[in-house]
């Protein structure tokens, strides 16, 4: 008995440790580097926010896959997300999610930037497919004195280099003078056609146009073979990374097209945390003032067990972790609100049991073994819907929305843990409260 | 207690709602939200507000304004069709002439076919769901009262539950949106679980005592079942209340209709599932 009352305080202080440690962080910093034996927890426990609550863009892209050849298209999708990983890296922004999912037969990319608020430079940036064009320079006057677009479009010759043969553009910063300058790394078909280029307009300009518009006009020193250059000129590093970020945009090997945008500012979010957890915590208050007030000391335990049952949970989403959303908040409270279910099950139990003239002991044990059978049942349909909505396996006749699976993920784990705290927790909670109680009756 | 007599009482009270909901989905239908319909949800803080220079920001970008709801002090929540990032900018530009003050809280766009593709996903959603549970209802109650008796139950909470936002929608506004779809799930599978936790009393009672008939099994069954099932939905109903109260605008909907639907599938577990299978026992005698 003694024994299984040490192994139910395991996941009693290894939750509330962490608990402490995120409340009082300050000063516990050290706790969350928990040792149990072999297993040392050392993860980063904070809890993940949706963007619904952090505040953030997200947008999703319908991807025109109609021009590929069926055979290349994974590869193709493949590189689309690298590219479009890349350039949100560059953008700055961090716990960026890009995914890519099938619906039926058509291809979406679902883009999630936490802090982001201002939505339309992010679809700038992501969406907008820069041109970028190398043409060689045929006729230099005309080309730095072109009054007129057509008069410019006769200096120039295509050279059929453009952004497509792109793999690649970054920052770098120039060794001989410490200017930053940008790279660019071409592909096979690249390499080929800019080791032409250079070799046809060799001590000649070339010149690269981005959006139709000069970037630069660079004189060809010499060919250059192995797909590689940079654009040097006068950048700061500001306008050198814009530039590598609008190469690398030019690149995107699929044309996609928004259909979905939605934004949530920090402030809004925060305040439906607020919210979220103030309702949380009144109802908390309610249920445990309900369960004493309905079993006495009874139902005191099953308050114990029920905020035993909340920080288990909430270390559980740490640990996973679950990214918090607030219909995930919902389902968290709708299921302490179940959790309670199984005591008040083995509790009425109890109280039938007790009155059928049965000691205490007894009543107890026969009571969770019969309501264990209704729990199970009980549960059952919830799991399964649960499932449904959660949608694992990415079918795409269901929904992969974030708000419902934010809702399925809290409510499923809500109920495994409830199980657990209901039957496993709370029983032994009241084997220890039972024998104390005998045994202020042996002294007696 | 002698709950069973109360089974006209019951079917009055069921039908008399059922009556009202069905009159309220034919008069009014539903608010359908944009996650389904597709369009734009922009909700701004805008302190000194005029509903006339809003009307007059969206005329002048050939928009037109589907509703203002005031979701908080300075909070406004504009509803329109769905536009395209430069759209967007050039709305941002004339809501900034007209109110230099605004800030933006939320913003949301989906196309028509994306709405429409959510709906079929739901619909995918609740008819798998409810596959699943016939089955599992079907494997659990051999006996086919107990089975049909649970499912009419079942559909008889889900009427009720979606007649209510047709109320709630034309009253209040309530929307239809995917989060309605999930706490219709949920109801369903709720319902189904009160009424299988009393279903298993009537059974377990049953196999203690042969000779007595199926109305005061019921009784007893109910009777031992009932202080459960109502304790049990006043933990969830304090939890749901809190949080349609105290919680934010974005889910006061969806609390609500877990709320109704909980209160809904403690009801019908007692007041429509048992007088079924006693409906049906009963005929089942006679022949």
């Amino acid at each position: 008995m003694v024994l299984i009352c040490i192994l139910i305080n395991f996941p009693k202080q290894l939750p509330l440790k962490i608990h402490l440690g995120k409340i009082n962080w300050e000063h516990t910093l050290y706790r969350p580097e928990l040792n149990l034996g072999k297993f040392t927890l050392n993860k980063n426990v904070d809890l993940k926010y949706g963007l619904d609550l952090a505040g953030g863009s997200s947008l999703l892209f319908d991807i025109d896959t109609s021009k590929i050849p069926s055979g290349g298209l994974s590869n193709a999708l493949e590189s689309l997300k690298s590219n479009i990983e890349r350039r949100i890296n560059l953008f700055g922004v961090s716990e960026t999610s890009v995914q890519i999912n099938k619906q039926q037969d058509k291809y979406r990319l679902q883009i999630d930037l936490p802090g982001v608020e201002n939505i339309n430079d992010a679809i700038k940036l992501i969406g907008t497919t820069a041109q970028l064009n190398f043409y060689g320079v045929i006729d230099d006057t005309l080309f730095a004195q072109a009054t007129s677009s057509a008069e410019f479009q006769k200096s120039i010759k295509d050279t059929g280099l453009n952004g497509s043969h792109l793999i690649q553009s970054s920052v770098q910063i120039n060794s001989n003078n410490s200017q930053p300058e940008v790279s660019l790394d071409f592909n096979e078909e690249g390499t080929k056609l800019f080791a032409q280029a250079t070799k046809e307009y060799l001590n000649k300009r070339i010149t690269i146009l981005l959006d139709n518009q000069v970037l630069t006009a660079p004189t060809v020193n010499s060919i250059i073979t192995e797909g590689k250059a940079s654009i040097s000129g006068s950048f700061d590093s500001k306008s050198a990374k814009e530039l590598a970020v609008q190469l690398n945009a030019g690149a995107l090997p699929l044309p996609i097209s928004i259909i979905q945008q939605s934004q949530v500012g920090a402030t809004l979010g925060q305040d439906s945390l607020n919210k979220g957890i103030l309702a949380g915590l009144v109802g908390l208050a309610l249920v445990a003032l309900f369960m004493i007030a309905n079993y006495g000391k009874v139902g005191l335990i099953a308050d114990v067990g029920l905020v035993i049952y909340a920080l288990i949970t909430l270390t559980l989403y740490r640990l996973i972790p679950v990214t918090l959303t607030f219909p995930g908040i919902v389902g968290f409270i709708l299921s302490i609100g179940m959790a309670v279910d199984s005591n008040i099950l083995i509790f009425e139990r109890l109280k039938e049991e007790t009155r059928l003239g049965k000691d205490w002991n007894m009543a107890l044990e026969t009571a969770f073994g019969r309501a264990w059978d209704s729990i199970k049942d009980a549960n059952t349909c919830t799991i399964i819907t649960g499932f449904i909505l959660f949608n694992p396996f990415n079918w795409s006749f269901l929904s992969t929305s974030g708000m419902i699976r934010g809702f399925a993920v809290t409510l499923i784990l809500g109920i495994f843990v409830g199980i657990f705290t209901g039957v496993f927790v709370t029983r032994n909670l009241l084997r220890v409260f039972a024998r104390e109680k005998l045994s202020v009756k042996s002294k007696n | 207690m002698n709950i069973m007599k109360l089974r006209p009482v019951f079917l009055v009270i069921s039908s008399i709602l059922l009556g009202i909901f069905l009159f309220s989905i034919i008069k009014w239908q539903f608010k359908p939200s944009i996650d389904f319909t597709g369009g734009t949800l922009w909700e701004l803080n805008i302190p000194d507000y005029s509903k006339e220079k809003i009307d007059q920001v969206f005329s002048k970008n050939n928009l037109e304004l589907k509703s203002v709801n005031s979701t908080g002090t300075n909070q406004y929540l504009l509803k329109f069709s769905d536009i395209t990032p430069d759209k967007k900018n050039e709305l941002i530009k004339s809501i900034k002439e007209s109110f230099p003050k605004y800030s933006e809280l939320k913003f949301e766009t989906l196309g028509a076919t994306l709405g429409k593709e959510l709906f079929q996903k739901t619909l995918a959603a609740i008819i798998l769901s409810s596959i699943f549970l016939f089955l599992f209802i079907g494997r659990r109650f051999r006996d086919l009262s107990f089975g049909v008796g649970a499912i009419l139950a079942m559909l008889h909470d889900t009427f009720i539950l979606i007649g209510s936002f047709s109320l709630f929608g034309h009253f209040f506004g309530a929307e239809l949106d995917a989060l309605f779809v999930t706490a219709l799930l949920t109801t369903l599978s709720s319902s189904v679980h009160d009424t299988v936790v009393t279903f298993d009393r009537i059974r377990e009672l049953r196999r203690h005592s042969f000779q007595k008939d199926w109305v005061s099994l019921a009784n007893q069954a109910v009777t031992e079942t009932l202080v459960r099932s109502i304790n049990n939905s006043m933990t969830i109903v304090f939890m749901l209340l809190a949080l349609v109260l105290l919680g934010g605008s974005t889910t006061r909907w969806f609390a609500t209709a877990l709320l109704v639907g909980v209160i809904c599938g403690t009801y019908s577990s007692t007041a429509v599932a048992i007088p079924l299978v006693l409906f049906f026992k009963k005929h089942s005698k006679k022949k």
